[in-house]
């Protein structure tokens, strides 16, 4: 039982590590799914915009962690 | 019949292999740890049955993904994989800008001599402390590997064998190298391969994100390239700007 626990508190930590960038990242990819079509942009630009996102939200946590 | 495409399959298998490297190098020192005290019947049991179960999660799992719809698959699969990617591509930046320790495989390799001596032992039949502690060690850095490969070879659409192949070649490095040097792989630049399968990861992710979501990359399947080279330049930067803000703190 105390292996199973483990397994899944291991299967929950691969994807959450600190739950404020987890959200972050989540947050984005559903405001890229249900916001970035509704603003009438074409080509590639959604998916720069969404990429850049995603950079920022990496840079942002990691340099907060790095200021504690 | 599943169509391999091997525009993918090459960097697939390369993100399978290192990944997987990284995960049975720390499962190789708690294995070596239970082998060395307590006997190598038991350890090798334990790796050998985790083995068996995570070879059958893949089994099923992989089959079954390819069966969903693949633009359903390529968010679902892919915002995991986004996930876990970036995780461990910013545990890699605050590691190599010194915020957060390095992994100490031979560390952790003397912590685990000194508690597995400390128990009982046994003497007849199987010990069940080093079949117990060598089957949840592989059993947890290797679902890590099994995710990574039944996420890849899913989204990817017929990619799960190149992923499979490097986590295999990735199995055999470590096994030879345990057998070879019967002692933690200290030497391996860590955080070094981390960081690169973060790199791979996330791009991998954020592609089949977008994929799913019906955007366009420019140059489609290229961007890939262009993703890793952003997450990479992205990350080189962070690690610089993080000591410079831990040094500013301290």
């Amino acid at each position: 039982m105390n292996g199973l626990k483990t397994i899944l508190s291991e299967l929950f930590g691969l994807f959450v590590d600190d739950a404020g960038f987890a959200l972050a990242i989540l947050a984005w990819v559903a405001v890229t799914a249900l916001a970035v079509p509704r603003l009438g942009l074409h080509g590639s630009l959604p998916a720069l915009i969404f990429f850049v996102g995603l950079l920022a939200i990496l840079m942002e946590s990691a340099l907060r962690r790095a200021k504690k | 019949m599943l169509t391999i495409d091997w525009g993918h399959a090459g960097p697939t298998m390369l993100a399978g292999f290192l990944a997987s490297l990284v995960e049975f190098i720390e499962a190789l020192t708690v294995v070596l740890a239970v082998g060395a005290t307590r006997g190598w019947k038991g350890a090798l049991g334990g790796a050998g049955l985790a083995m068996l179960v995570l070879i059958a999660i893949v089994l099923i799992l992989g089959p079954t993904l390819v069966r969903i719809p693949l633009d359903l698959v390529q968010l679902g699969v892919g915002t995991l994989l986004l996930l876990f990617g970036l995780r461990w591509l910013r545990k890699a930046i605050l590691r190599a800008a010194g915020i957060i320790a390095l992994h100490d495989e031979e560390k952790l390799f003397a912590e685990e001599v000194a508690t597995l001596s400390s128990l009982a032992r046994v003497t007849q039949g199987w010990d069940r402390v080093a079949v117990a502690t060598s089957f949840k060690i592989t059993m947890v850095e290797g679902i890590e590997v099994v995710f990574i490969i039944v996420a890849m070879g899913a989204a990817g659409g017929g990619l799960l064998i190149p992923a499979s192949v490097g986590a295999i070649a990735a199995l055999l490095v470590v096994i030879a190298l345990g057998l070879a040097l019967h002692k933690p792989v200290s030497t391996i630049p860590e955080n070094t391969l981390k960081f690169t399968v973060g790199v791979l990861l996330s791009a991998f992710g954020t592609f089949w994100i977008g994929e799913g979501l019906g955007l366009a990359w420019p140059g489609e399947d290229w961007s890939l390239l262009i993703l890793g080279a952003g997450y990479l330049a992205a990350s080189i930067l962070s690690v610089s700007l993080c000591r410079t803000k831990a040094e500013a703190a301290s």
